[in-house]
């Protein structure tokens, strides 16, 4: 997968992003925060919005705002125009082969949850078994789980190194079961930052025939992706973690699956007839999509798509990449400070820990510094126990970040340690 | 960093490094554990009650510089007091932690943690450890949850 390589080692040829052009575009990063100048390094949890997606939003329901798929009044016929415009804008920018497989949802969760209800609780039976990673977010553990206590299957675990590396020999075991009839994995961890070798996760689970779900809700703003490439079954991510607004996300699922899945939710647009006795469901995507969706919201993740496409993603992930080559090497020159997650593979995020210091009192006094990191388990407590750690702090970098914050994140740690050593 | 240094007094810093009555008393009558989700900060708190009197208190667990160093002068100041008297101190303490009030007199060096107020968030790592006391006192077997 070119991708996989992208990530790993920057283009020598890429493109330089205008840095100082692109945080223009971000109003919110001009602010200061306790009197310091804002430096924004809590990406992963979720990234700031562009004008240009706040443009959308405000436009949408500024000059052409209506309910979709139902009016036959203009306003309604240019929201639907582009609600479903946004659906081709994603269908293109993963890659999917028809417009159809694109599915909205209110965000990964609700992807993979639907996923879980509708394709697992029609398949599964006690005694299957769902693979999962240990490297998963809550969001790829609890539905699987729910989905085991339903119908009896179990859940089994693919471990990882202390570096951070899925071991593809236990995966292996696992998938020889004969029982294992889903594999759901993560594309980039959100602790670790690793990126999982996704198409080889796919290929050995095809072999056995097992379909695959990946959770693509770290990847999809780092580095491109290719559905039909990857040929995984489902790919799930959030608007909000790719520059567009909140409530929205995208479930990706073959056709053919989609087609024999049951509705997730019964309602509104869903539906082609509706009598007491019996209601013929729609076709796709719109079975999937019961009751009025986040309409303003998708409008503004096509924006964001727009806006991304504009800069080259290929460009993004070279950025990203020199951000955390210098935030690896600056961090662990810092005596007492543990990386966890050094995957030679790996997206753009260090989380670590210090001798001295609990991430929270860490979190604290970077807020102070104007820097705002992530500290705590991540939704992710399985990895916190994997290091025997309760906590850890977390800084992610996107596209508008600098060296200089890098530089800003460094001073502010070596002042937690002067504090409290 | 001198406003910093309101919230992480030497006191603080000092009970976070080394936490008096650290550790798990043999045969307590009350104990309870603590847990703050959002954290990943965990408490348990060992009580030793003798005639309405707390002769001993203790606690283990792994948490922030706020919490650790909460729990520890919260022992310092409930050993050798009457049962009765721990709900009445948690409420002046939790008005200091959370409100501009003044800091009474009988807290002493509860004081020292009044800096937690401007910072809303860290209110429960400073409250931990007496949600966990007050669980004992009521005999709750499940943990006690900040959130």
């Amino acid at each position: 997968m070119s991708a996989h390589s992208s990530i790993a080692t920057a283009p020598a040829a890429a493109v330089v992003l205008d840095v100082a052009r692109i945080r223009a575009e971000f109003p919110i990063l001009s602010q200061k925060v306790h009197g310091k100048r804002l430096v924004y390094l809590d990406n992963a949890a979720s990234v700031q919005k562009p004008q240009v997606v706040l443009d959308a939003i405000t436009g949408c329901y500024s000059q052409y705002y209506a309910n979709i798929h139902r009016g036959v009044h203009l306003l309604s016929e240019r929201c639907t125009a582009a609600y479903e415009g946004t659906r081709e804008k994603v269908r293109a920018f993963v890659n999917a082969a028809h417009r159809q497989e694109i599915i909205f949802t209110r965000g990964t969760t609700e992807s993979i949850n639907l996923v879980a209800s509708s394709f697992g609780g029609s398949t599964l039976q006690a005694g299957d078994e769902i693979v999962i990673t240990g490297m998963e977010h809550h969001s790829n553990i609890v539905p699987w789980q729910m989905l085991c206590q339903r119908t009896g299957a179990v859940l089994k675990v693919v471990p990882f190194t202390d570096a951070g590396e899925l071991i593809l020999a236990d995966y292996e075991r696992l998938l020889a079961s004969g029982r294992v009839k889903l594999v759901a994995f993560v594309h980039i961890s959100n602790v670790l930052g690793t990126l999982n070798p996704a198409k080889t996760l796919i290929d050995l689970a095809h072999a056995r025939h097992i379909p695959v779900l990946v959770d693509g809700a770290q990847a999809v703003a780092h580095l491109p992706v290719d559905v039909q490439a990857l040929d995984c079954d489902f790919y799930a991510f959030s608007s909000h973690k790719i520059y567009g607004p909140t409530g929205v996300g995208v479930l990706y699922g073959k056709q053919a699956l989609l087609n024999a899945m049951p509705p997730y939710q019964g309602g509104g647009d869903m539906i082609r007839l509706v009598t007491f006795e019996k209601t013929d469901y729609a076709d796709l995507p719109n079975k999937f999509e019961a009751g009025t969706p986040n309409i303003s919201g998708v409008i503004g993740l096509g924006a964001a798509l727009d806006w991304l496409n504009a800069l080259g993603l290929e460009a993004v992930a070279a950025h990203e990449h020199a951000l955390l080559e210098y935030a690896t090497a600056q961090l662990a020159a810092i005596p007492g400070l543990t990386l966890m997650g050094t995957a030679p593979h790996k997206a753009a995020l260090v989380a670590f820990t210090l001798r001295s210091a609990h991430p929270h009192d860490i979190g604290t006094i970077l807020d102070r510094e104007g820097i705002a990191i992530r500290a705590g388990h991540h939704c992710a407590q399985p990895v916190m126990q994997r290091y025997g750690v309760p906590a850890t702090a977390r800084a992610s970098f996107a596209a508008y970040n600098t060296l200089e914050e890098v530089d800003a994140l460094t001073t502010a740690l070596w002042k937690v340690k002067e504090l409290f050593e | 960093m001198n406003d910093l240094r309101d919230l992480y007094q030497e006191v603080i810093l000092d009970h976070n490094k080394r936490p008096r009555n650290f550790r798990i008393l043999p045969a307590p009558t009350h104990q309870a554990d603590g847990v703050n989700p959002l954290c990943g900060d965990r408490v348990s708190v060992f009580l030793d009650i003798q005639d309405g009197i707390i002769k001993d208190i203790a606690f283990q667990g792994a948490g922030c510089a706020i919490s650790s160093a909460s729990a520890s002068l919260m022992t310092e100041a409930l050993k050798g007091k009457p049962v009765d008297d721990v709900e009445h101190l948690f409420d002046a303490f939790h008005d200091v932690v959370t409100t501009d009030c003044e800091c009474p007199k009988g807290l002493g060096k509860l004081g020292v943690l009044a800096g937690v107020r401007d910072y809303p968030s860290r209110v429960k790592c400073a409250t931990l450890a007496w949600h966990a006391v007050r669980a004992a006192l009521e005999k709750r077997q499940q943990p006690v949850v900040t959130e």
